[in-house]
């Protein structure tokens, strides 16, 4: 419930909402840009 | 308990900021993705028991690659006789059932691999792991789709997109995991299939906290359901049950099977292929590269293409796929002959974007022809698409190479005619999206219906 609360009391543009979508938004996108680098390195050698 | 998962307690205020969803999303698809990076543990998994070198009671590959195609097969099932149930209870209850078969399946197999019990990572990974991969794949999909009626393909690619990252974070992961628990005596595989299990599952679990649905009636600020004068757009709806009544779903159907068929048939193969098509110029280490560079432009094509076809339409989008592609399958052979392989490279990268690409339109597609109220339970039973093309497709392609050898044609041009079957299933599927037109009327449910008259 209290989650719940916290999420639908912030309103767009509030500094609380505008941060959750900045952190849940890193959240997923910086463990998909470290397996994005890993994979660009390991095709790298396709091009030495 | 049941009111925390309950559909009420997830629907969002009319001010719901809806770009929160698509992490939500995300967060799920990452985890599930890990499933196209499972074989970095067949060849540790061969050594089990020698831990240095294999052992004869050790497991054969060919023992081990039944937990793959397990896991794919139950994935297409409980996607397809789940969706009902995920219409009903919405998509928190099915992420959260996700979660724990997939982090669930995991741990099994850990279990599995200690006891050197191969019935236990047939069931683990393979049966309730792949359960969790179908539940998860196909829920918040249809959830996105509802809060971006007005950019279908653009939400559909973005979850989508996460599968195929998932596995670019799940390989190198793995062998980071594997390679930190390694000793003298265990080969790591246990103790990674733990971590994995417990890090996969919080991280869904963070995916079903957050999700949301649109309250009803809900819609984007200044936005305008199009008219269905102008397109094959619908604003109706079509049961789960009506729509396997109906030509659309077949054709849709066998669209992805044999889009999925032709990518396999680059896919399943690059490393060799490269190698033996330019025989004495590709390193084994630039194989490899070769197949990271395809798992790239298949993940960033789930998100472009699907992107574009909000634009370009849904219909033609495919014609793009299935012409182009069969176009690019018959050069490949040519590009071979002639040498070039920068432009055999770049063909292979379009030919996967593309099955990336069909992976991730195909929702918004059904969402366009049997509207968007029921798309989570019909995408569910199309992925029996996914699942027949992923077992059958790898087989077909086996076997067609393996006869050729045998009657004597050369490694290198045994994928020829290969090649060529799938230019010929993407004629096919051409032929089927050239049918395509919209849902005859009388499958449409009725307005005043209510869900307790449907499910």
């Amino acid at each position: 419930m209290q989650e719940n609360q916290t999420v639908e009391n912030a309103k767009p543009g509030d500094e609380k909402h505008v941060l959750m979508l900045v952190l849940f938004w890193a959240y997923v996108l910086i463990p998909l840009a470290w397996g994005v680098t890993q994979t660009i390195k390991k095709a790298m050698a396709l091009f030495a | 308990m049941s009111g925390f998962f309950s559909k009420e307690r997830i629907t969002a205020s009319p001010h719901y900021n809806r770009w929160l969803i698509p992490p939500a999303a995300l967060a799920v698809h990452l985890c599930i993705g890990q499933a196209y990076a499972f074989s970095v543990f067949n060849e540790p998994l061969t050594r089990i028991l020698g831990v240095t070198e294999s052992l004869p009671e050790d497991w054969k590959l060919t023992t081990l690659g039944w937990i793959f195609s397990l896991a794919i097969v139950f994935l297409g099932l409980s996607a397809a006789f789940a969706g009902k149930w995920l219409e009903k209870v919405g998509p928190r209850r099915t992420m959260f059932t996700a979660a724990c078969c997939f982090g669930g399946g995991l741990i099994l197999s850990a279990v599995g691999v200690h006891y050197h019990q191969i019935w236990l990572l047939y069931l683990g990974y393979g049966v309730i792991g792949g359960c969790g991969l179908g539940l998860g794949y196909v829920s918040p999909v249809s959830t996105l789709i509802k809060w971006f009626p007005d950019r279908r393909g653009m939400a559909t690619g973005m979850a989508i997109m996460g599968f195929g990252g998932g596995a670019m974070i799940g390989s190198p992961l793995a062998v980071a995991l594997m390679k930190h628990f390694q000793t003298d005596t265990s080969v790591g595989v246990t103790e990674a299939f733990v971590v994995m299990g417990v890090l996969y599952f919080i991280s869904m679990m963070i995916g079903s906290l957050a999700i949301r649905v649109p309250p009803d009636g809900w819609k984007p600020e200044g936005w305008t359901a199009p008219t269905e004068s102008k397109s094959m757009v619908t604003t109706r709806d079509v049961h789960i049950d009506e729509s396997l009544k109906t030509p659309q779903f077949y054709l849709l159907w066998v669209m992805l099977c044999f889009n999925v068929t032709a990518g396999i048939g680059i896919l399943g193969q690059a490393s060799v292929m490269l190698q033996e098509m330019f025989k004495g110029r590709v390193t084994v280490e630039a194989a490899a590269g070769f197949v990271g560079l395809l798992s790239l432009f298949n993940m960033a094509g789930r998100f472009i293409w699907s992107s574009s076809s909000d634009y370009l339409g849904r219909k033609n989008t495919y014609f793009i796929f299935f012409a182009l592609g069969a176009v690019l399958y018959c050069l490949l052979p040519q590009f071979s002959h002639a040498g070039n392989m920068v432009l055999f490279i770049a063909s292979c990268a379009v030919v996967l974007s593309m099955y990336g690409g069909g992976f991730s339109t195909i929702p918004a597609y059904l969402a366009d022809i049997f509207g968007t109220k029921y798309v989570g339970g019909i995408h569910g039973r199309l992925l029996t698409a996914w699942s027949t093309a992923g077992v059958l497709g790898p087989v077909l392609i086996n076997y067609i190479r393996e006869y050729q050898i045998d009657h004597g044609v050369a490694k290198a041009d045994a994928y020829t005619f290969t090649l060529y079957i799938m230019a010929c299933l993407l004629a096919v599927a051409f032929v089927c999206n050239l049918l395509m037109k919209g849902v005859n009327p009388k499958h449409y449910i009725e307005r005043r219906a209510t869900p307790r008259d449907l499910f």
